[in-house]
């Protein structure tokens, strides 16, 4: 570490904990929301960003969702061909879609009756965002980073998903720029359906892999 | 560096916290945060392994203690420090020092561009690869101080290649000033026995993209 990080691990958080400032009589609740308008004024007033950045990025990210990720999935269910092109190489599969992939390449991975993948980043929170949206609570949290690599089965049974036990489970630790989406096994029952009939069924969690696709809806007897 | 936020295989979390009507963000500033850290993307001052490693440099205490969203606005507080775009005492006293203002790198208008080009870490490399797909590999047992991306439970350990991605910026190297010092990286398959024991389940395993220096024969 360099002086300057010691510095600011040793010492940096200490001033950031205003909390415990008098000049500042606030509760713990609040630290973080003052910490975070201090710094966006700061920032704005010393012209190292524009007032409409911070606006323009929150725009961008509320029109990320796991939309984007639910018709990439439908389309290789649909499209046998799209498929075959999504699982050799996700990146150029998707640019039909044009979606933007931010910092990193995309990798398919198909669940089969053989095996179940999932996906975790044990390191920090890796996420697919452009095409899932901003990861969900479970997924940041320690417990599902610590245990998903060595007791993957259980942590599956937390989401409601219990796998055959003849089907094997690929844990994917997403440690690198490369994103991970998972192709969830087709539901019966859904043959002829289209893309955006069949993106319905295509959960974010399906796409995790932690559930499995929704099955369709059983017609009530007439 | 062998710390806290290397969590792979840690024991006593507890239940996985679901809650299947969670905003989004759960307060603005969650979301202001995500946003300010974006913008500043632009000025090319950090990069992504520099930021990871930002986070990983808090004390294990600090870390455990924090949400996702507190460590990732108390970084981009140090990361801001460190590249001298505001002060500490700015920080602390909520208002910009004497001095001259900054200009900002982009307008507004071009950050979704920007966003939309990304910042790919791969890149070309005249090195041929080292490892084939089917190679059985062995990883280093090295416990280096700095940012690396292989996981302690993964070390010492011996896989099969089951991907080469082709070469990309090493982040060992790039979260230190290091420069993209690009290496071949791959994907690697774990049985699970190799990692956790006998007591894992034959059949399951883990995959890692791991880099080629990381790597040996088996």
């Amino acid at each position: 570490m360099s002086d300057k990080q010691v510095e600011l691990n040793e010492h940096g958080h200490e001033l950031l904990a205003w909390s415990d400032d008098s000049r500042h009589d606030v509760d713990e609740a609040d630290h973080y929301v003052l910490m975070a308008d201090a710094i966006r004024d700061l920032l704005i007033e010393k012209g190292v960003i524009k007032a409409g950045d911070v606006r323009e990025q929150l725009e961008f990210m509320d029109s990320r969702s796991e939309d984007m990720g639910a018709r990439i999935v439908a389309r290789a269910w649909a499209n046998p061909d799209f498929k075959e092109r999504l699982l050799a190489n996700g990146t150029e599969a998707i640019k039909e879609f044009d979606i933007p992939m931010l910092d990193a390449e995309l990798v398919v991975v198909e669940n089969t009756n053989e095996f179940h993948n999932m996906v975790v980043c044990t390191l920090c929170s890796c996420y697919p965002r452009t095409i899932l949206g901003m990861p969900p609570d479970w997924y940041k949290s320690k417990t599902y980073r610590s245990r998903s690599v060595n007791e993957p089965r259980a942590v599956l049974k937390e989401f409601g998903t219990d796998l055959a036990d003849d089907v094997a489970v690929r844990v994917h630790d997403s440690n690198a720029d490369m994103r991970y989406l998972v192709l969830p096994l087709r539901p019966e029952g859904t043959d002829g359906w289209s893309e955006p009939e069949l993106a319905k069924l295509v959960s974010r969690d399906s796409m995790i892999g932690v559930s499995p696709a929704t099955e369709p809806a059983t017609e009530p007897e007439t | 560096m062998n710390s806290i936020h290397d969590m792979g295989g840690m024991h006593g979390f507890g239940a996985i916290p679901i809650d299947e009507n969670e905003p989004v963000f759960h307060d603005e500033w969650e979301g202001k945060t995500v946003a300010m850290r974006i913008a500043m993307n632009a000025w090319r001052k950090w990069n992504i392994d520099m930021a990871r490693h930002t986070v990983e440099r808090f004390s294990p205490g600090e870390y455990l203690g924090m949400s996702y969203y507190e460590r990732w606005i108390t970084s981009l507080a140090d990361m801001l420090v460190e590249a001298d775009l505001v002060s500490l005492a700015e920080i602390a006293n909520g208002r910009a020092g004497p001095g001259e203002k900054q200009t900002p790198p982009l307008t507004a208008d071009a950050v979704p561009v920007m966003i939309k080009n990304g910042r790919p870490s791969a890149r070309e490399l005249d090195i041929s690869a080292r490892f084939q797909v089917g190679a059985a590999v062995r990883t280093n047992t090295d416990n280096p101080t700095g940012h690396t991306r292989l996981p302690r439970y993964a070390r010492g350990r011996t896989g099969e290649i089951v991907i080469c991605h082709g070469a990309h910026v090493f982040p060992d190297a790039s979260a230190h000033g290091g420069g993209d010092a690009p290496q071949h990286l791959y994907a690697v398959r774990f049985s699970a026995r190799e990692l956790w024991g006998n007591s894992a389940e034959p059949k399951n395993s883990v995959i890692l993209d791991l880099w080629e220096s990381y790597l040996n024969n088996a």
